[in-house]
């Protein structure tokens, strides 16, 4: 029993982790950028429905939405400001670009808000109990894997189903052929931005509720594992986040519960340097570009 | 080229943001003395602390002690202070520069520094100039030992009104083996990556052994870690009545938060790490309930001195003082005491004060505020009777033994 609520709560851990990992899988595969500002777009998302909620009084979902909104723009504010200048420059400047756009949200939020850590308030409190009550499962944990099973199905069909996603598809695939083809790539990468960063305001809310606590270097971490996972997976590929996400969480708390909770991170990056020897594109990346 | 532009001024203000985040606030070290009215050539009592920046809650809590106590000392009989205090804002470099200016002044007996990175920069040049000294808050054991890793070569003349991080460990296993009310299966939750934590922990561990405590689960964490939902849930399956938490109070607040969302209620029990969990904003203090903490000093303990002390730094700074107040306090005092009784006076030299004062502090014991029959060690360290502090209706309180 013990065993299934490791495994739950670590499914839980991995869905926040594919939240993310699918907004650095979606930039990586269309702009072929590593936005490193990604973990602190997040942190921003967790600030604003922080204060929207204790300040504004606003109810849960209402300051996700805020959250979401304000992060959207925020995400194609930095694209626009930051990223479009450089989209003939050489990959490495981008890379520092991105590193530079996230020392400046966190220092900005250090100055706006402070460095001292605030508690989130509690939503969703209790649990479902099975087992005659040996085992609980917290809703909140029910619903962020449903959440990020949703956010999955409904991404996967946009991308196959909808024009803008067959666009997006070609711009991963040949941005000049893109071109060529009458699609409008800037626009499309600014979507794709959108997208992602509206995905992060959603990872900030789900992860902030189960993990309450809202500080300037708090998207850091999980960016640096939504990151990995999507390595893990198979960078630029949808479901290879999603999944890659979800094992990470898994190991992650697996090893924590049996191995060792101080070499928990050793042995899930132990687990990614393996898995890239033998599978270099990661699980489910594939080696022909067609990634989105 | 527009947008150029604006990338280089955007660089140019993340650049700014960095600076500002890393400096403070620039600024020369600022000079207060307080000169005795009257009598006879005062000792020169030097320190250096953060009276600006990211600690200078600390530091000025420790001036303002300094002031009350020096304030009462003059009115009384015996040695008379007169006090310079320079800021270091918790920096190395800016403490030995501080230490610096403190001996041009002529400082005779010193407070060292308030914080243990500084302290840790200074404590050389004490031995070197042959200067005493004794710090109320540096706790780290590298103020008092140039080999802080076995614990060897001590300096000699730099003392410690605070615990050492590592006797927290010693201290609190002994108090959980005498309070066997509280309960007696104890997990430990510690941050691996950090020297205050595992410091306290190995010496908690070694002192249960000894005493016999029994300690049903351990599990650590690292510094970013954000999920502890394993480490409660392994002290709750272990059945752990006390769960032993050598942390700073924000990961505590997520343990505690975590522990309520799994339904598990042991007594939790902190040490001086846990002090500020109260002050965290929009925390649900009710978490905290029946906490316990041991610290040396709480500020409604209803002794005489005690209360005399919190009322007038009351009345003077609009606050209820902090533990690093306290430990100035006493500082003072120890200080006071130690001269009285050695007969030292301002027109000694230097080292004569020192072998005077060293000599005092090895052999007396000293009764303040943040413990009564303190001793010290010929390496520096204090012994002193911790006292226990458990929150109840969302205030500390101190426990009676």
């Amino acid at each position: 029993m013990a065993f299934l609520s490791y495994l739950i709560s670590g499914l839980g851990l991995g869905s926040v982790y594919a939240i993310i990992a699918l907004g650095y899988s979606m930039v990586y595969g269309i702009a072929k950028m590593l936005n490193f500002a990604h973990g602190d777009v997040i942190m921003v998302g967790a600030y604003v429905s922080f204060f929207a909620m204790t300040l504004a009084g606003l109810p849960f979902v209402v300051s996700a939405l805020a959250a979401v909104v304000i992060c959207t723009m925020l995400g194609m504010t930095i694209e626009r400001l930051a990223y479009k200048p450089l989209r003939q420059a050489s990959s490495l400047a981008v890379l520092i670009t991105a590193i530079g756009v996230s020392y400046f949200l966190q220092n900005a939020a250090q100055l706006l808000w402070g460095s001292d850590t605030k508690i989130y308030p509690t939503i969703l409190a209790g649990a479902v109990s099975l087992f005659g009550g040996q085992l609980s499962i917290s809703y909140l944990t029910i619903v962020t894997i449903l959440t990020c099973i949703l956010i999955m199905v409904v991404l996967i069909l946009f991308i196959n189903k909808t024009k803008t996603g067959k666009a997006m598809r070609a711009c991963s695939e040949d941005k000049g052929a893109a071109t060529l083809m009458g699609i409008n790539v800037n626009q499309i990468i600014s979507i794709t931005f959108a997208i992602g960063s509206g995905l992060a305001a959603i990872a900030a809310v789900l992860l902030c509720a189960t993990y309450p606590s809202v500080y300037p270097t708090l998207g850091s971490m999980p960016g640096i594992r939504a990151f990995t996972a999507a390595v893990f997976g198979g960078i630029g590929s949808i479901p290879g986040a999603f999944l890659g996400g979800l094992l990470l969480g898994v190991i992650e708390t697996m090893a924590k519960a049996y191995i060792s909770t101080q070499l928990s991170d050793a042995i899930v990056f132990a687990v990614l340097i393996v898995v890239l020897l033998i599978k270099p594109t990661g699980l489910l990346g594939r080696k022909i570009s067609e990634k989105v | 080229m527009k947008f150029n532009k604006f990338v280089k001024g955007g660089l140019a203000a993340v650049m700014a943001m960095g600076m500002m985040a890393c400096s403070n606030s620039g600024g020369s070290a600022t000079t207060t003395t307080t000169e005795p009215t009257g009598g006879d050539a005062a000792l020169k009592l030097g320190f250096s602390g953060p009276l600006t920046g990211d600690a200078s809650v600390y530091g000025l809590a420790v001036q303002h002690a300094v002031e009350i106590a020096v304030e009462e000392v003059n009115a009384g009989e015996g040695v008379k202070f007169e006090v310079n205090a320079q800021d270091d804002m918790a920096d190395p470099e800016k403490a030995v520069s501080a230490y610096n200016a403190l001996m041009d002044w002529g400082m005779q007996v010193s407070l060292l520094t308030v914080t243990s990175g500084a302290g840790q920069a200074v404590a050389p040049q004490y031995q070197k100039d042959n200067m005493f000294g004794i710090t109320p808050s540096a706790s780290s054991t590298a103020v008092i030992y140039a080999d802080a890793e076995n614990s060897a070569n001590p300096y000699g003349s730099v003392f410690q009104m605070c615990f050492t991080d590592p006797n927290q460990g010693t201290a609190s296993a002994a108090y959980l083996k005498k309070h066997a009310e509280l309960g007696t299966k104890v997990a430990v939750i510690y941050r691996s990556d950090d020297n205050y934590s595992s410091g306290i922990y190995n010496t908690f561990m070694a002192e249960a052994e000894k005493e016999g405590l029994e300690v049903v689960s351990t599990a650590a964490f690292v510094n970013a870690d954000t999920d502890y939902s394993v480490q409660v849930k392994q002290a709750a399956d272990a059945g752990a009545e006390i769960v032993f938490l050598p942390i700073y109070y924000q990961p505590a607040s997520q343990i505690l938060v975590e522990a309520n969302k799994q339904g598990y209620k042991p007594v939790f029990f902190g040490c001086d790490g846990m002090d500020g969990i109260l002050s965290l904003d929009n925390f649900d203090k009710s978490l905290a309930e029946g906490l316990y903490m041991l610290t040396p000093f709480s500020a409604d303990a209803t002794d005489e001195k005690t209360q005399n002390f919190v009322k007038k730094y009351q009345e003077k700074f609009g606050e209820v003082p902090n533990q690093f107040a306290a430990d100035a306090y006493d500082c003072v005092y120890a200080v006071k005491q130690a001269a009285d009784a050695a007969g030292v006076t301002a027109d000694m030299s230097t080292a004569d004060i020192t072998a005077a004062m060293v000599a005092q502090f090895t052999s007396m014991t000293f009764d303040g505020i943040t413990g009564t029959s303190m001793k010290w060690s010929k390496t520096g360290e204090v012994s002193k009777d911790p006292k226990a502090v458990v929150i109840q209706n969302g205030a500390y309180v101190g426990v009676e033994d």
